[in-house]
């Protein structure tokens, strides 16, 4: 299965994917006046250390934990991608305790969010794929 | 090949798709004594505070055991196994086996207490049905007993706390949450409940019921309307314990979920494992343990080998928006951290990471818990960053590259 993976030593920190991640959760027609002014929530995060940086996102590991742990069953695996039901998540954070990534989070409303890869907001390769000038996030079969 | 479950919540289900990851054609019956779909039991103090309803409540979407082949025997009661012809006596009637797991639960443990049979209206807080009874009772001059602050009790009281007068919780530890939490943290954690109106009674314990007073053991008196008893639970054990299979508290299952009776298999809260932390046998009554050992089970009786070894205690919770996480045990040296919307405790000992409490900031807390499960070496890691700021970065590039670059070094 094609899946988001990191080259760490392409990424130049530029939090484009951040950017595009959010944008294309939103609903939005442009980015520009979607995201203006607004503190973003995205799936996707870059880390930075001392001349380290890389984005992280769900592994949509082929067993995940936070999937097994969901103590409501708001977290399911549909055709290999981890998806959240948000209607059904009742906030405890089992998942997060879960995920050895710390890639499932807390969303504005309370809810766990989480990447999905694009797949309830459009289709093939994922924005934050899409978008990344230098090649650092890519989705493929490794 | 036959398979039996004999239970319906997450050890069940995880036992099914286990089952079926290996063996799509083999027959599975399910027995359960309540008469609902599979439903998450921790929902029912949602339900109440009205953050999810009977619908959304569903463990596994309505199709689920027809999609799994299924044959779902519900509100029927398992009385007894026999080992040799291989099974399980119903008040249905008999089910033959040749795999059969028990995933039956636990009960509510009611301690003796002087007058408690005389109480008119007393409610456990367990199932659905305890929660809808519970729900029933209340009216918004109710004035509501709750015996025990653990989880079950303190979740009931959140549950209710809009539905209700008045709570007083009352338990014999020295602090609320006690099985979770040290005494700072539950410090921090009873301030909040109190500022929401609940009155705590704590080191101290019901004496007699009488006349709708409970008068404690410290002399202090109570009155209240309705009862709640959530003191804590005791496992369903008798069904092997009967056929000679081997018990402590929970029944004694090994990494691969067998108990010592042949072909009988047993996961989540009757069962009692090893705790892969401490390296003891306990009961790890969780949900996401119960789930994986219920699958690890599955997949052991459908003739896939593979051990379940990574049990431990791993928590997470709220009340009223304050949430806190907490996993392992709670041994060794502390880093401890507190500030505004944080209070931290990391434990590490030898090399490793033991356990943690987090209250408030729990953000990427799964980040410390792999490394209590895979047993992380500190030495090979930042240790001093990862304890201020759990991330990928204090593990160095060579594993972040197999952990985000699908890298197998």
């Amino acid at each position: 299965m094609k899946r988001v993976y990191v080259n760490e030593k392409w990424c130049l920190g530029c939090h484009l994917c951040e950017y595009n991640c959010a944008f294309s959760n939103s609903g939005g027609r442009d980015m520009a006046t979607t995201l203006m002014g607004v503190n973003i929530r995205p799936n996707i995060r870059v880390e930075e250390g001392e001349g380290v940086c890389y984005a992280v996102s769900c592994r949509h590991c082929e067993d995940p934990l936070c999937v097994k742990g969901c103590i409501g069953g708001a977290l399911s695996i549909e055709d290999g991608v981890i998806e959240i039901d948000k209607s059904k998540c009742i906030h405890c954070y089992t998942c997060i305790v879960m995920c050895p990534y710390g890639a499932v989070m807390p969303s504005e409303d309370g809810a766990v969010q989480k990447c999905e890869l694009c797949v309830k907001t459009k289709k093939g390769t994922p924005a934050c794929v899409a978008g990344c000038p230098n090649g650092a996030i890519v989705f493929e079969e490794r | 090949m036959k398979y039996v479950i004999i239970g319906n919540g997450p050890a069940a289900i995880g036992a099914i798709e286990g089952i079926r990851k290996k063996d799509k054609k083999g027959a599975i019956t399910l027995i359960s004594k309540e008469p609902h779909h599979t439903y998450s039991r921790p929902l029912i103090s949602y339900l109440l505070l009205g953050k999810t309803d009977e619908e959304r409540m569903k463990y596994r979407p309505d199709g689920f055991y027809k999609d799994n082949g299924v044959d779902v025997m519900l509100g029927v009661t398992a009385e007894s196994i026999d080992p040799v012809r291989q099974t399980v006596k119903t008040d249905k009637g008999k089910v033959p086996y040749d795999r059969l797991l028990i995933a039956a639960g636990s009960r509510p443990f009611i301690p003796p207490m002087k007058g408690f049979d005389a109480v008119e209206k007393k409610y456990s807080f367990m199932t659905l049905d305890d929660a809808k009874a519970l729900s029933e009772a209340l009216t918004p001059e109710t004035r509501v007993l709750i015996i025990g602050a653990g989880l079950i009790g303190l979740k009931c009281a959140e549950g209710i706390s809009g539905l209700c007068g008045h709570i007083a919780v009352v338990d014999l530890a020295d602090r609320i949450l006690s099985s979770i939490l040290d005494r700072e943290a539950a410090a921090v954690v009873e301030k909040s409940l109190r500022e929401h109106g609940m009155e705590f009674y704590l080191s101290d314990s019901v004496e007699e019921f009488k006349g709708g007073r409970a008068r404690l053991k410290s002399g202090k008196t109570i009155e209240f309307d309705v009862l709640v008893t959530a003191v804590g639970v005791k496992a369903n054990i008798s069904l092997v314990k009967d056929a000679g299979g081997a018990c402590e508290r929970g029944i004694i299952v090994n990494d691969h979920m067998e108990t010592t009776v042949t072909n009988v298999y047993a996961a989540g809260d009757c069962a009692q494992g090893t705790d892969c932390v401490t390296g003891q046998s306990r009961i790890l009554a969780l949900m996401p343990n119960a789930y994986m050992q219920g699958e690890c089970a599955g997949r052991n009786m459908a003739g896939e080998p593979g051990a379940f070894d990574r049990a431990m205690a791993q928590n997470a919770i709220g009340f009223f928006g304050l949430h806190m996480v907490t996993a392992g045990a709670y041994e060794g040296e502390v880093y401890f951290e507190r500030g505004e919307g944080l209070y931290k405790k990391l434990f590490y000992r030898d090399d490793r990471l033991m356990g943690y409490i987090i209250i408030g900031d729990i953000r990427r807390a799964g980040i410390y818990t792999a490394m209590i499960r895979d047993r992380t070496p500190l030495s090979g890691i930042d240790f001093e960053l990862i304890c201020k700021d759990p991330s990928l970065l204090p593990f160095g590039k060579k594993r972040r590259a197999e952990m985000l670059g699908g890298v197998k070094n």
